[in-house]
């Protein structure tokens, strides 16, 4: 879907930094439970939940570490409550255990990683991109993720929800990227009427115990879960399991559940897929680009427009899976392509992937300060006079 | 029906265990099997609800006997099994929640989670089956290994202090710390009986035994022989102080080690909140009264 300019309903004004956007949407999408561990710039997220969830009747928990709380999320997630934790670079690093489990087990949760600079401890209070390929492919072995990644407060606030409603749909885990500059500044915006909230709920188990098998496909590739209390007592497990959710080393067998593991987000990628393209229909430069990039982005399309060079946008909002069919549309007319990132080069290579690499340039930066409109639209003019 | 041999027979094992995983996976002699029998005894003879019973557990030998339990279980990954059922036990309070880790897992890569779950005192009953060693990945030496034990990674013999795990859980807050080995299954049945009974967090140490891996390495017999041996070295803290069995060193005192009544985190969270929502209501009734 291409994202509309502006939410349909509109309700209340409110100004709010990009966390506190975070957190009063999880909870407007019915999170009712957070487990954490404080870190910058992440932890406005974790605070405001403190106070939040007591109020509707959930549970705020800060555990001993990002190890732990990833886990509470997912032992939360499994006793039927949505859960969602949140974290920044190091903390994303320690998840990566339990998310692994979460993909592999099909536990729907919610991960916020608000990227700072990287590698190890890098640059806590300043913004970078460079958690993207983490958040594809951060645990090991081969699994199926969503990562979402919004570029405005109002954004971060519709895109948590919808990671909810995306988590409980596909039973998976759905990580939102966003970049310090995003997280903590704050914008204005009006928050939607809670009834105008769709509150999207996985399929639970449903008819007799004895037909029930929890990894059964079904007809969508998404087994109902089970909730404990509800009669069928199954088991859930890291290893590999066949339909009975019992641990299994036959190749047959693992064959068949890893396959529609795998292949369960790419059948639905229309309406995982989400983007925005501006002025991509004559444009000869396309930018394409992420979070505070983006908004640059935008800008800098703007004056080079203004002296005479047709570029355009393509903003993934949906980044896993990437939205190649739409990147490959906007791209069509364009002679060559320019992805501004705060890293070396990590959508560049995507987008290389995606089209082929020959028309493909990156401006990367990984010191800390955001890339200005100015030199992404100088580097645009750049590239059209050769 | 009042002697253990009647109880013993009145309990049927079967009916809490999932048959069609049997054959199971455990090694001959194991004692692995005596602690999950005492479990579901302790669980049959409390008449818990299955249906709301939820068994987390970690991994390595210990973690694979969650699928065998006829309830809700979760097999999640090496350690974090209690920070998986802290999030399961606050959420879902009407479950209750049994944690069956190894000594590796639970005092090794689970530490943390151990002493923070201590500290915390959530309604969770904790067993730590302790066989001294890493027996699936194949025998390597464990934080509670005794001394001068040979493993495979400890091939002049065992040069670190064992982990004394009840003394630990008891310095780090945990509502009650008990300790019994699998020779004693009744005993052991009991054991688990008050753990469960107890309003929070409950750590309970079974002093289990590997034949296959590490008995044989360090020579020390059949599995009846090494069952045999717990009798001897261990002694019931009731009858620690008494003349006739003097306590000796190295021996570990078996029993309720200690009990506190610090409040159940989930209850104390919830009443803090309903508190909490109780005081924003009567503030919103007033700001709107008329008069």
């Amino acid at each position: 879907m291409n994202a509309p300019d502006r939410p349909a309903t509109r309700t209340s004004l409110r100004l709010l930094s990009g966390n506190h956007a975070c957190a009063l949407g999880a909870v407007a999408a019915g999170c009712r439970f957070f487990a954490g561990y404080p870190i910058t710039p992440s932890s406005e997220v974790a605070e405001r939940l403190s106070r939040l969830l007591p109020e509707v009747g959930g549970v705020f928990v800060q555990m001993e570490d990002e190890l732990a709380s990833m886990a509470a999320v997912i032992g939360a997630s499994m006793g039927g409550v949505k859960a969602l934790t949140a974290t920044s670079g190091p903390g994303f690093s320690l998840k990566q255990e339990n998310l692994g489990y979460a993909a592999g087990a099909e536990i729907p949760c919610v991960i916020v990683n608000v990227m700072r600079g990287g590698p190890s401890t890098g640059m806590p209070t300043r913004p970078s991109q460079a958690d993207l390929m983490q958040a594809r492919w951060g645990s090991h072995g081969d699994y199926p993720i969503i990562a979402l990644a919004p570029a405005s407060v109002r954004e971060i606030h519709e895109q948590t929800i919808r990671a909810f409603a995306l988590a409980e749909t596909y039973r998976t885990p759905v990580v939102v990227l966003y970049d310090q500059v995003i997280a903590q500044l704050s914008e204005t915006l009006e928050l939607p009427r809670a009834s105008d909230i769709p509150q999207v709920e996985r399929r639970w188990a449903s008819g007799p115990r004895e037909h029930y098998r929890p990894y059964a496909p079904g007809d969508d590739g998404i087994p109902p879960m089970a909730r404990p209390g509800s009669g069928y007592r199954v088991h859930t497990t890291g290893l590999h399991h066949s339909e009975s959710g019992f641990p299994t080393q036959d190749p047959a067998t693992v064959d068949r559940n890893l396959g529609r593991l795998l292949a369960k987000l790419e059948r639905n990628r229309e309406a995982i897929d989400a983007w925005q393209a501006l002025w991509c229909e004559d444009a000869e430069l396309l930018v394409v680009a992420i979070g505070i990039s983006a908004r640059a982005s935008l800008q800098a399309v703007r004056l080079a427009r203004a002296r005479g060079v047709r570029a355009g946008l393509f903003r993934p909002i949906t980044l896993w899976p990437f939205p190649e069919q739409a990147l490959r549309a906007a791209a069509a007319g364009a002679k060559a392509v320019l992805v501004p990132e705060l890293n070396d080069g990590q959508m560049r290579l995507e987008v290389e992937r995606v089209l082929r690499a020959a028309r493909v340039q990156g401006l990367h930066r990984s010191n800390g300060e955001p890339i200005a409109p100015a030199e992404i639209a100088a580097r645009a003019e750049e590239m059209m006079k050769r | 029906m009042n002697s253990i041999v009647d109880k013993a027979a009145a309990f049927d094992v079967r009916s809490w265990i999932r048959l069609e995983m049997m054959p199971h996976f455990l090694c001959p002699g194991c004692g692995h099997g005596m602690a999950l029998r005492a479990l579901l005894w302790a669980l049959a003879e409390l008449e818990a609800d299955r249906d709301r019973l939820a068994v987390v557990s970690g991994i390595g030998c210990a973690g694979r006997l969650s699928a065998y339990v006829d309830a809700n279980t979760f097999h999640v990954t090496h350690g974090r099994a209690l920070a998986y059922a802290t999030g399961l036990a606050l959420a879902r309070p009407d479950l209750t929640v049994v944690t069956i880790l190894g000594d590796g897992d639970c005092l090794a890569i689970g530490g943390n989670h151990l002493i923070h779950a201590c500290r915390r005192n959530l309604k969770i009953t904790c067993l730590m089956l302790n066989n001294e060693v890493y027996g699936m990945t194949g025998g390597q030496v464990s934080p509670t290994t005794s001394a001068e034990m040979y493993t495979t990674t400890t091939p002049q013999g065992n040069a670190e202090p064992a982990f004394d795990a009840c003394a630990l859980a008891a310095a780090a807050g945990a509502g009650f710390v008990g300790r019994e080995v699998t020779h004693h299954v009744p005993r052991l049945k009991e054991l688990v009986k008050a753990g469960l009974s107890h309003p929070g967090f409950a750590f309970i140490e079974v002093l289990s035994d590997c034949t296959e891996i590490f008995g044989r390495k360090n020579e020390l017999g059949s599995s009846a022989e090494m069952v045999m041996r717990q009798k001897s070295e261990l002694r019931p803290s009731a009858y620690r102080d008494t003349v006739d069995t003097p306590f000796r060193p190295n021996q570990l005192p078996t029993g309720i080690l200690s009990r506190n009544d610090r409040p159940e985190y989930g209850a104390a969270y919830r009443a803090a909140a309903a508190a909490r929502r109780a005081g924003a209501a009567a503030m919103a009734s007033a700001a709107g009264d008329p008069k």
